[in-house]
């Protein structure tokens, strides 16, 4: 017997999970110990102490700090760049422009064309056009003010509505039109000539900007050929390779390190120009170069959520049967190719049964910033529209939301070929348990236009969707490491966003092993010592990550029985892991404690390898939500307070319940941005400009724009299918449905149907006041 | 805890006798009336000559740090870059976000749009000052307990803010304590676990 007293690492008295023989794959867990429990960040301390080392906070010896001078026009085209005044002021020492060769690198060719690094022809406000390096901030934003551009200014068009006309001035050579798409199933006309009610509306929402707390940026740092970046970023190995290609480096010479960051939403994925440039700077200055964007800079340059311009035709019979969905939509991904319309009608073709369903999506340029991915790319825009509709639909056929809903949840994919089913879907149960936990029939009786007197008016909403995605994917892969004190280092390339991956990682190693979480050490996010892995995104960091975890602890477990075999000169199949120890399941005496085997101590480490295994032929992994709100409106003063949430998610196995509630809850909180305070505006009329771009007029939800009384209520179905955890992706998801409910309950208390957000008090008390009129 | 305006003389440095004390070589006119005269004889507002440094002295979590600065350098910008506390965070620098809040005289301020001469003879606490050694101090301590944060980066903000708050109101209620952080944008939308952790925080500061 080991001395128990000196195995501080290990949980004592709990079973862990029956390791596999070589070869075979980890069953499903039945009962977990460690997993789905509320547990504390593994990096909590770090993060609340300062402890944590985010890319802004990087500071290395000699560094200078960068800059970016960005064309303050929504199109022109460079004439000339005067730098030599700017070069040659107090601090500064590294300058590119237009007028340097780096401006000729290409950055990126797509189907609009190729466009430089510091490209003549700025299609967008923002567009980068020279950059300094300085002893500090101050002197680089010196040096910017001081550089002079000679610009011919373009005639521009940035209200996409307008892109297609005759006349507008065209983004690219071969016009405004960045694509369409279409997608039909069964006879619309058909549908609609059978449905009893027949309901078309337009929908609008507008432009929202991710802006994370933490701006974009970098610090670069070469060490003779090879280059070093701690980014901010959500994919270390995105960003690798971007600047590679760009700056024609090997990938081995390009090293990107960024475990902690400051929130991305999808803003960064991708590298920008920023990253390159921080390099080049750094190069030319034989020193390493700090360059964060300012936040003038992230609403201009670093991506958004495209405006949806989107009308839907929906049929439905009396008794709730949907017959038909036709939609159109019109939106843009700004100046260059980046999915203006991508996704936007999934949930019209996928959420609800129905046999006929048309769709039409119309991309098209503008001069302005482009898009890149924001949290469900395409979906709260369609769940504005569709679960509208179906709020709309049900009191057309005086039949109760939920209860619509109910009748049309699919068991399989309607719109993939070959109709494919779910591996699981607890659509019905989010509808259900989500509607249960709200007390929904009676809050609906209780609230609403027609129960309200005088000027505040309370109503209930509710809206479902699903994530397109969220199953995660292959490639993955991860490194555990059990050294022969048994301790753990999880290594793994994956960011965390701050949604707890690395918590959840380090749940399922502590689940397998049997080993507390608190000693499992987690390396992750650097190209040059952890594995590979996509970005983290798509709400598939953990349904990717955590089964390669698992493999990859089953590994560590299996050699360890392979060493407690030899040790004890026994059949490895009828050894059991029991985490301290290892026990012989014939012969109960027959047991060794792991850090007594000798081969342990010899070789000082046991190195589990796991990859993500493929996802299931021919089924759809995708996570599920239903939610519903309580609101109250001043209908003197349009003033909407959001009183009470509800969410009921199926994203499959909760891992970790603590952060799973974050998760959740933040989602609502963004999803009420979009239905309440965000729109880009820009001056389509006269500059082009944006007009808001920084946190004071462009409103973020605060704390005092948020119920306290949110209600998380996970849905677990059991999928055994999924992947070796059973868990789908749950970031996405919890957005989709969040503005949809607000503007149904906004209905319900008000009669208004608000089709255009956000659903500002100037917006409302228009409105309100139009009605009082008509009425 | 009364609110104090922010000044520069203190420590028994006045105007003038830090300019003398700095040298005329070092601002150019040391015996001026104005801290913002340097070489400069005209009426009205007088602008420092830029990449010029001063000696200035900042109080930090207990312990005086002097360095050079530009007059116009922010606090933020020195607790960053010149000393190395990089608790407080840059969100926006221009007073909209919060992440960079830091107690000045125990008062929640944003340090970027505090220079970091007017922080001379205040005693600025940041998110480092909390701890206990390396342990962590009540605030640290709710915000980890009621997963008060996603991405962490507002969160050094966050703790200053309910910090402040709960020093100048140890039990706050639920409005009192949504105002207290109404200052500090949270991205990830943290807001309901911060509104725990900050009941949790007045718990514990108070002993249970």
């Amino acid at each position: 017997m080991a001395d128990e007293s000196k195995d501080i690492y290990y949980v004592q008295g709990i079973p862990v999970p029956e390791t596999p023989l070589p070869g075979k794959e980890p069953a499903a867990w039945k009962q977990t110990n460690v997993v789905g429990k509320r547990l504390p960040r593994v990096d909590a301390y770090e993060r609340v102490s300062g402890a944590a080392i985010y890319p802004s906070d990087v500071h290395l010896p000699n560094m200078l700090y960068g800059a970016v001078l960005r064309c303050p026009h929504p199109h022109a085209r460079v004439r000339g760049v005067d730098a030599i005044a700017a070069s040659r002021m107090p601090g500064v020492r590294a300058l590119i422009s237009a007028a340097t060769p780096e401006a000729d690198l290409i950055w990126k060719k797509d189907a609009a064309g190729e466009t430089r690094l510091f490209d003549p022809h700025c299609r967008f406000e923002g567009e980068a056009v020279a950059a300094v390096a300085a002893e500090t901030p101050y002197q680089a934003r010196d040096a910017l003010a001081a550089i002079r551009v000679a610009y011919e200014v373009l005639p521009f068009v940035a209200d996409e509505r307008k892109a297609l006309q005759p006349g507008s001035p065209a983004v690219h050579s071969k016009g405004n039109l960045a694509k369409t798409d279409s997608y039909e199933r069964g006879d619309v006309a058909k549908g609609f000539a059978e449905a009893d009610v027949v309901l078309e509306e337009t929908y609008r929402t507008e432009c929202e900007l991710h802006t994370p707390l933490e701006p974009h940026g970098c610090v670069a740092n070469w060490e003779g050929r090879s280059l070093t970046i701690w980014e901010s970023s959500q994919g270390v190995y995105a960003i690798q390779s971007k600047v590679a290609e760009v700056l024609t480096l090997p990938l081995a010479r390009v090293r990107v390190v960024g475990p902690y960051m400051g929130g991305g939403f999808g803003s960064k994925l991708e590298a920008g120009k920023y990253t390159v440039i921080a390099a080049l700077l750094a190069g030319q200055s034989a020193r390493p170069v700090k360059l964060l964007l300012t936040r003038e800079e992230t609403y201009l340059a670093v991506g958004n959520r495209p405006p949806g311009n989107m009308t839907l035709k929906a049929g439905v019979k009396r008794d709730g049967t949907l017959t038909a969905l036709e939609f159109t939509c019109l939106a843009t991904g700004g100046a260059y190719p980046a999915g203006g319309t991508a996704l936007v009608d999934w949930l019209i073709r996928d959420l609800y049964t129905c046999p006929n369903v048309r769709t039409t999506c119309t991309d098209v340029f503008t001069h302005a910033g482009p898009a890149r991915p924001f949290r469900a790319p395409g979906h709260p825009q369609g769940a504005w529209a569709l679960e509208q509709m179906m709020d709309a639909l049900a009191e057309a056929i005086g039949m109760d939301p939920v209860e619509l809903r109910l009748k049309n949840v699919p068991l399989v994919s309607q719109a993939r070929e070959g109709r494919p089913a779910y591996t699981s879907t607890g659509f019905k149960e989010c509808l259900e348990q989500g509607a249960a936990a709200f007390g929904w029939e009676k809050a609906r009786r209780e609230t609403g236009a027609n129960a309200a007197k005088g000027h505040i008016r309370r109503g209930v909403g509710m809206a479902g969707g699903l994530w397109v995605v969220g199953g995660g994917r292959p490639p993955s892969t991860v490194i555990v490491k059990l050294f022969a004190d048994g301790s753990v280092n999880l290594n793994m390339g994956a960011s965390d966003l701050g949604t707890g991956t690395k918590t959840v990682m380090a749940m399922v190693v502590a689940e397998e092993l049997g080993i507390k979480p608190e000693a499992i050490v987690v390396e992750n996010a650097d190209t040059g010592t952890t594995q590979y892995a996509t970005p983290s995104g798509g709400s598939k960091t953990v349904p990717t990550e955590a089964p390669a975890t698992r493999n990859a602890a089953v590994q560590v477990k299996q050699k360890l029985l392979e060493m407690a075999a030899e040790a004890l000169k026994t059949d490895l199949a009828e050894l059991s892991y029991e985490g301290r120890e290892i026990v012989s399941r014939r012969d109960a005496s027959q047991r060794i404690a792991v850090k007594d085997l000798d081969a342990l101590k010899r070789q000082g480490v046991v190195v589990g390898v796991g990859t993500r295994g493929p996802n299931p032929k021919d089924k759809v992994v995708n996570p599920f939500a239903a939610q519903f709100c309580e609101v109250e409106v001043n209908t003197k003063t349009g003033e909407l307070k959001i009183l009470r949430f509800v969410a009921a998610h199926d994203s499959g196995r909760v891992m970790n319940r603590l952060t799973y509630d974050s998760q959740v809850f933040g989602g609502i909180t963004m999803g009420i941005g979009l239905a309440l305070t965000e729109a880009r505006v820009l001056d389509a009329g006269q500059t082009g400009k944006m007009v808001n771009r920084n946190w004071h007029d462009y409103k973020l939800p605060t704390a005092l724009d948020v119920p306290a009384d949110m209600i998380s209520v996970p849905v677990e179905p059991g999928d055994t299918e999924a992947n070796n955890t059973g868990a789908k992706g749950l970031g996405e998801p919890v957005t989709i449905p969040t503005a949809a409910a607000i503007a149904n309950a906004v209905y319900h208390a008000t009669g208004l149907r608000i089709t255009r957000t956000p659903m500002h008090p100037l917006q409302l008390v228009k409105r309100l006041a139009a009605s009082r009129k008509e009425g | 805890m009364p609110k104090k305006t922010l000044h520069i003389e203190s420590d028994g440095v006045t105007r003038r006798n830090f300019l003398t004390s700095m040298g005329a070589g070092a601002v150019g006119v040391a015996a001026s009336e104005d801290l913002f005269a340097a070489g400069r004889e005209a009426a009205g507002p007088q602008v420092m000559p830029v990449g010029q440094t001063f000696k200035i002295s900042l109080r930090i979590n207990g312990r005086t740090h002097v360095i050079l600065a530009e007059a116009r350098w922010t606090l933020l910008h020195c607790l960053r870059e010149v000393i190395g506390l990089t608790g407080a965070k840059p969100g926006c620098e221009r007073g909209e976000c919060g992440a960079c809040t830091v107690l000045i005289d125990g008062v929640p301020r944003y340090a970027c749009l505090t220079l970091a001469v007017e922080a001379q003879g205040c005693e600025v606490t940041t998110l480092e000052g909390l701890m206990d050694g390396e342990a962590l101090g009540p605030v640290q301590t709710a915000f980890v307990e009621t997963d008060a944060f996603q991405c962490g980066y507002c969160t050094p903000g966050q703790i200053m803010s309910v910090e402040g708050l709960l020093r100048a109101n140890p039990r706050p209620s639920a409005e009192e304590i949504r105002r207290g952080v109404s200052g500090n944008l949270c991205r990830c939308g943290a807001y309901k676990h911060i509104f725990e952790a900050v009941r949790r925080a007045a718990e514990l500061k108070a002993g249970k």
